[in-house]
């Protein structure tokens, strides 16, 4: 939901309905953009000073062995506008769900935008708006910002870089233990939702299936999870390449194989609708607002009530184990008894001919 | 959904595969045509419910029937010239763009600054050459007889419209000459074939009765889904086991023995039968379509002066042998080394619904 409490109308920006490439020179343009556009809705004081760069004093998060937690990500979605969000949401949630797969609360983020000659300054305080909200949201300040512009023709519209800064909490070490035969892999709830919300509305395709994406922060469920089990192995969040690109990284990276059954793979009617149609693994569609974790036999039921518990987790489920067998390869037990290997995509997916 | 859960049954799977596994007494070997059905097949690991005993077994071969796989090396490398003109937005189903050609696949041309863009139907395309007249807006058109009726109907839309702006650069193949030139070749293993539902529901099942009387060789037309397959395995394994070779209709849901007969005039107007190159296996008489010669004006072909490309396959690949069902894709010598989806030397390794590719994803380590 749009959330204009925090905005403002930009009256000096009316002589100028569209970004030119003078707003990113540095200029009067430039900070007419920021007074009228950016610090409205991300005002906070440690933005608000407009240094050259922002100071945190971190001392208290950090106080009895916190740790800090980076990430970067870049945003280049088409359309900046799709159901369920935006660029803006996935901006801020993008980020922040990096940092909450180290286990991290997210804290501050940064944030680079590069504008298109001839944008509307009207959809540009749309996507910021958005932004604000998904950063209140999920508790993190933009304290610092640049924006470029391009030539028309150079861009699609807006891209937008967030670094995100979160912090450790002492006790918590997401991947102290390797995962190991018997582990339990949890999804957090159905998936492709994302990836077939912004295909319900590119180009050339017009079914008009109620598909929204699933943009959401995670680190609040993290915590919940955090709370019902310490020593979680491993977290994945399954964004492009989708569940099945995470579960190849996870066997990987944890040097163990993966068994999944095909029938407990949560997907929403619709996006399976939507996949058959165009040929379309959902296994392999993106997610925003998901998580894949391994855990200890013993906790998986705590953590899924946990989980269950949550307003992101509600449709939880336990996809499969850590099996001893095929080390580095994921295999899925098919509905009707057989198996195969789930493969690490190539590329992007494309949909097939017929 | 309903109505696809009710064709993935676990039960009935079960069932049906326990059926053939009681009735099976000698080894057969039955081709799928149809790529769809090969991906199916390895994707819901359908062929390991079927009895493997030594002398008591079924073997599923996959046929020649991925659209992709079958497209000549030439078709690529004229697809790559049109789709490189600064003039071209080059429409192609997504999964044709990485096709290798000869030097590079249509991804590289588009990465290098041609126009190409995926679309989900020819239609688009046709809309698209409205929305932009002074652009030359070029469809490739390849598949079986299932894809041929929208794309016969986006010409035949095209023409009416007088659109000047928008041909189609045409390698269509046909099911029924693939499988006699299969049930010809020297060496095949072929005891049955699965026809192609979603081919037969345009075409109807008429054209098969004199094949499988022809070469005393079971045909049942079978749909995708595991319920779907596996009724069709059970039905050719019957009439094996009871000596018979006749064509059954195992998808009667949404086959019928005339066909889409709407479609076929459309297709009967605008394309006219040719000769054929498939890609690995050579050309086969009568086995394609082309445009016809009332349509003649919207051949890209014609338009952008490629019809003297022609291309020389890699003598590694033997995706040939394999679209005929005399290799296996794991048999061959390049798989899994020089050739793999990243770096594919034919159409097989290529397509989701490509042997060798299904084979390599779905089976490998």
């Amino acid at each position: 939901m749009a959330d204009f409490a925090h905005f403002s109308c930009p009256t000096s920006l009316r002589d100028y309905p569209h970004v030119i490439l003078g707003h990113g020179g540095g200029g009067a343009l430039s900070r007419d953009l920021i007074e009228g556009v950016f610090l409205p809705a991300f005002s906070n004081p440690l933005l608000d000073r407009l240094g050259d760069s922002t100071v945190l004093d971190m001392a208290g998060d950090l106080a009895g062995g916190g740790r800090l937690a980076l990430s970067t990500d870049s945003y280049v979605v088409r359309p900046l506008f799709f159901p369920g969000g935006s660029i803006g949401e996935l901006a801020v949630n993008g980020t922040v769900n990096d940092l909450a797969m180290s286990g991290a609360i997210p804290k501050v983020l940064t944030c680079g935008f590069i504008l298109e000659e001839g944008l509307p300054i009207a959809d540009l305080a749309r996507v910021v708006e958005r932004m604000a909200a998904a950063a209140r949201k999920a508790g993190v300040r933009i304290v610092t910002g640049d924006t470029k512009v391009v030539e028309r023709g150079h861009g699609d519209g807006v891209y937008i870089n967030t670094s995100g800064l979160g912090v450790v909490p002492p006790e918590v070490m997401v991947g102290r233990e390797p995962p190991r035969p018997g582990d339990a892999v949890l999804c957090s709830g159905t998936i492709g939702d994302h990836g077939m919300a912004i295909m319900s509305v590119r180009e050339g395709l017009e079914f008009d299936a109620p598909i929204e994406s699933d943009s959401a922060p995670l680190h609040g469920l993290v915590a919940a999870m955090l709370a019902a089990c310490r020593d979680i192995r491993m977290l994945r969040d399954p964004t492009r390449g989708g569940v099945a690109t995470s579960l190849n990284e996870m066997a990987a990276v944890g040097n163990v194989g993966i068994e999944i059954d095909e029938h407990a793979v949560p997907v929403n009617p619709h996006v399976a609708a939507a996949c058959e149609i165009l040929g379309l693994d959902p296994l392999l569609v993106a997610n925003e607002g998901k998580l894949l974790a391994i855990v200890p036999a013993a906790a998986a039921d705590r953590v899924l009530a946990a989980l269950r518990a949550h307003e992101h987790g509600r449709q939880a489920v336990m996809l499969g184990r850590v099996v001893a067998e095929h080390p580095r390869l994921v295999v899925m037990k098919t509905r009707v008894g057989g198996t195969r290997v789930l493969p690490m995509p190539i590329g992007e997916q494309l949909p097939r001919i017929c | 959904m309903k109505h696809l859960a009710e064709y993935r049954d676990p039960e009935t799977a079960r069932r049906l595969a326990a059926e053939i596994g009681r009735i099976v007494t000698r080894p057969w070997a039955i081709m799928e045509v149809c790529g769809g059905q090969t991906h199916s097949i390895i994707r819901n690991g359908i062929d390991q419910l079927l009895p493997d005993e030594p002398g008591r077994r079924v073997e599923m071969i996959h046929g020649p029937g991925c659209p992709v796989c079958v497209t000549p090396l030439e078709t690529i490398d004229k697809a790559l010239a049109i789709a490189a003109r600064p003039e071209v937005i080059f429409c192609s189903f997504g999964d044709m763009l990485r096709v290798p050609g000869s030097k590079e696949n249509l991804f590289q041309v588009k990465g290098g600054g041609g126009d190409v863009r995926v679309v989900y139907s020819p239609l688009d395309a046709v809309k698209l050459a409205q929305r932009c007249p002074e652009r030359e807006v070029v469809f490739l058109a390849i598949g079986f007889e299932t894809t041929a009726p929208a794309n016969a109907m986006a010409v035949k839309l095209a023409k009416e419209q007088g659109l000047t702006n928008f041909t189609m650069l045409v390698s269509h193949v046909l099911v029924p000459p693939a499988i006699e030139a299969i049930m010809r070749s020297p060496g095949h293993r072929v005891n049955a074939f699965l026809a192609a539902g979603h081919v037969c529901s345009v075409m109807g099942t008429w054209q098969y009765p004199p094949l499988a009387a022809r070469f005393g060789v079971p045909i049942v037309v079978t749909g995708f889904e595991p319920l779907d397959l596996l009724e069709g395995i059970r039905r050719a394994v019957v009439q094996l086991e009871e000596g018979r070779a006749e064509v059954e209709n195992a998808y009667s849901r949404v086959v019928s023995e005339r066909g889409n007969e709407a479609a076929q005039r459309v297709i009967a107007e605008v394309f006219a039968p040719t000769d054929r190159a498939w890609r690995g296996i050579g050309t086969i008489p009568a086995s394609g379509w082309r445009l016809s010669d009332a349509y003649r004006a919207f051949d890209a072909e014609q338009r952008f002066g490629v019809a003297g490309i022609t291309a020389i396959e890699s003598p590694l690949c033997k995706s040939g042998a394999v679209l005929q069902g005399t290799l296996k894709p794991d048999q061959c010598p390049a798989f899994g080394k020089e050739c793999t989806p990243r770096t594919p030397l034919g159409a097989t390794m290529v397509s989701s619904e490509g042997a060798c590719a299904a084979y390599y994803n779905f089976r490998h380590g």
